[in-house]
């Protein structure tokens, strides 16, 4: 069973792989941007879901990390011509104004993109993560803010409001795609692990935890860390994906969108916040429809930008009442579980004919209180 | 000058201690204010290894206290707890859980998501030597530490008897069970010294008969000493071979169960207060 379902993965990944080659060249650039998206939502949703839904950590900084991520792979990518010309309102400072990083390092920029945003991570997690409670999504929420105000107000650094334009389109697919499968496979690995378990056991009880010999500071902030690592990574791959980075880029939004995508995907579950952060970057090109200015009969109703997330904070509303689990739940999408499902499908419509299943969403709701 | 005396006499007590490798825990006149409450007042215990001894008394007596103080969750306003010759007063719980004491808790906590085998496992992580590096990358090391734990695990499980519902979720355990599944737990710390925390409460006799007897059994096959918070008298009387009798935060009476059932002051602060309560 474990043999059959290491080969399925494998496969996948292969699958994966051969596609993103295929794709690469021959797909039309919109159709890429999106795919390109979808890989940038999972890194940044599947880390994301490490602290909010795996460890119960209540963080609301991912855009600041992403920020962090997307600024640092920028300075050290932007070629040098270009820096002079994009930094006129004050002259860019030293080191970076001297030096600018061959395409062939990119990867290199993503991993310091990461570990610029850990350590941001280390300073609001080393005072925070030490108190119980709420405080995290307090000091994270404000961190966001100061990464902001300094981003638009360090021009020598970040160009301020105007941002940094130009930077060399390096998020091809399979940068894209080839770090969301890292990021889930480092993740899963994790939260499977000794360490994913005395995570999980700080969501569950805190004080259980503590009591049966879990570090608590120690492994919120092992999870908080990660988390920023990815984070900056996504940033960094955002950066290079629609060549600009501005403060506005990494506003609250960001963290809004990320939640969604783990809430709907289930909190604390890795293939729940892979499938949805695909289908929130679908969406949201999808939904561009609902912002078209349209006339209904006599009726006429101008564009109104902004009328997606009316959208999508319906669907959360209503999935809060009728699905609180989300998704997946707690719980992954797995090999044994897929060729269980027709099974499955067979006997629910087996039981839905014998009247006995009343209302799905009874069950719903039912499966969360318990 | 004075401090120094205190260190040098501190010193000798603890060499004392350990000489006298009977005595396990001694806690030493402690005192737990919560601002202007008092709920411990000048407490002092001493168990000898392998004693069971019971900490009885009326609700809001500060029973609970003595083992939050114990075990870390609160640092005593005075004095200090000693464990196997080490002062651990004011030791963070999860240092002191690795030096062998382990708890229950009054309401079952356990993590209730997790699967009855995982809830035992999480006790083991603190043992892993293998750094979460070595576990993203599933290292040899690793991956040996995590089967040798899993293997532990299910013995554990068999040895209690929960070794059926492996892969059950903790939640939906029925309660007794849980309540098993709870001292399981804090067996997987490997402790010298147990602390129960009304282990039958909720109970019904039966599982309350099923549970004096794994007590007993437990204690001998992991050569336990075990301090217990019971209102059950049936199951005090029954297994505990020294009482503790607290009553608003000041101990009133110590003895063996006959002795303590004879006891006046005991009758009066406790068994009395019932009658009158129902009266």
């Amino acid at each position: 069973m474990k043999e059959r379902n290491f080969r399925l993965n494998l496969a996948l990944i292969v699958l994966i792989a051969l596609s993103v080659w295929w794709a690469k060249d021959r797909l039309n650039p919109y159709i890429l941007r999106v795919l390109n998206t979808a890989a940038i939502y999972i890194v940044a949703a599947v880390s994301y879901n490490l602290v909010n839904g795996v460890t119960g950590q209540f963080s609301l900084g991912p855009n600041a990390f992403m920020a962090l991520g997307g600024f640092t792979v920028a300075l050290l990518m932007l070629p040098l011509p270009q820096k002079e010309m994009v930094y006129f309102l004050q002259p860019l400072i030293w080191p970076f104004n001297s030096f600018s990083l061959p395409q062939w390092l990119f990867g290199l920029s993503l991993i310091l993109a990461g570990l610029v945003a850990t350590a941001g991570a280390f300073i609001v997690g080393v005072p925070c993560l030490r108190l119980r409670g709420d405080y995290l999504a307090i000091a994270t929420f404000g961190f966001g803010e100061i990464v902001i105000v300094l981003a638009n107000n360090a021009i020598s650094i970040t160009n301020g409001a105007l941002g940094i334009k130009g930077i060399p389109e390096y998020s091809t697919l399979p940068w894209t795609v080839g770090c969301a499968v890292i990021t889930v496979l480092f993740i899963r690995n994790l939260v499977n692990s000794s360490y994913g378990r005395a995570m999980k056991a700080i969501r569950e009880d805190e004080v259980a935890a503590e009591a049966m010999g879990i570090n608590l500071f120690r492994h919120k902030m092992l999870a908080f860390a990660v988390s920023a690592f990815f984070a900056g990574v996504s940033g960094g791959l955002l950066a290079t994906l629609i060549t600009t980075v501005s403060p506005s880029l990494f506003m609250f939004t960001m963290t809004f969108n990320l939640l969604i995508i783990i809430v709907l995907g289930g909190l604390g579950s890795i293939t729940g916040s892979t499938v949805t952060a695909i289908i929130f970057a679908v969406l949201q090109e999808l939904l561009r429809e609902v912002e078209a200015p349209r006339t209904i009969g006599p009726i006429h109703i101008p564009g109104i930008t902004g009328m997606r997330m009316i959208v999508f904070s319906i669907m959360l509303i209503l999935l809060m009442l009728f699905y609180r689990r989300g998704l997946f739940g707690k719980g992954e999408a797995s090999w044994d579980g897929l060729f269980a499902l027709p099974g499955r499908v067979r006997e629910f419509f087996e039981r839905l004919r014998r009247k006995e299943v009343k209302s799905w969403t009874r069950t719903g709701i039912e499966s969360h209180d318990q | 000058m004075d401090k120094d005396r205190n260190r040098v006499a501190r010193s000798i007590d603890t060499a004392v201690l350990r000489d006298s490798q009977d005595e396990i825990l001694k806690i030493e006149h402690v005192t737990m204010k919560f601002g202007g409450l008092i709920a411990v007042n000048d407490f002092s215990l001493s168990m000898k290894r392998g004693e069971l001894v019971g900490l009885i008394g009326p609700n809001g007596a500060g029973k609970t206290t003595v083992f939050n103080v114990i075990t870390g969750q609160y640092t005593p306003s005075d004095g200090r707890v000693l464990f196997d010759g080490d002062d651990i007063t004011g030791l963070p719980p999860d240092i002191i859980v690795t030096r062998g004491i382990a708890r229950t808790f009054q309401n079952v906590r356990l993590f209730n998501g997790l699967t009855v085998l995982d809830n035992v496992l999480v006790s083991y992580h603190s043992r892993i030597r293998s750094s979460f590096l070595e576990a993203v990358f599933r290292t040899k090391r690793h991956l040996e530490e995590e089967k040798a734990m899993r293997q532990n695990g299910i013995d554990l499980l068999r040895q209690v008897g929960l070794e059926h519902l492996a892969n059950e979720e903790a939640g939906n355990l029925p309660y007794g069970q849980q309540r098993r599944l709870e001292i399981a737990r804090a067996l997987a710390t490997s402790p010298k010294l147990l602390l129960l925390d009304e282990p039958a409460a909720g109970m019904n006799p039966e599982e309350t008969r099923q549970l004096m007897k794994f007590i007993q059994d437990i204690r001998d096959k992991y050569a336990l000493t075990i301090l217990l918070i019971e209102h059950d008298m049936h199951v005090v009387m029954g297994i505990c071979e020294r009482i503790r009798v607290l009553d608003y935060g000041i101990s009133i009476a110590e003895g063996s169960p006959v002795e303590i059932q004879h006891n006046q002051r005991v009758i009066q602060a406790y068994l009395g207060e019932e009658e009158r309560a129902y009266a």
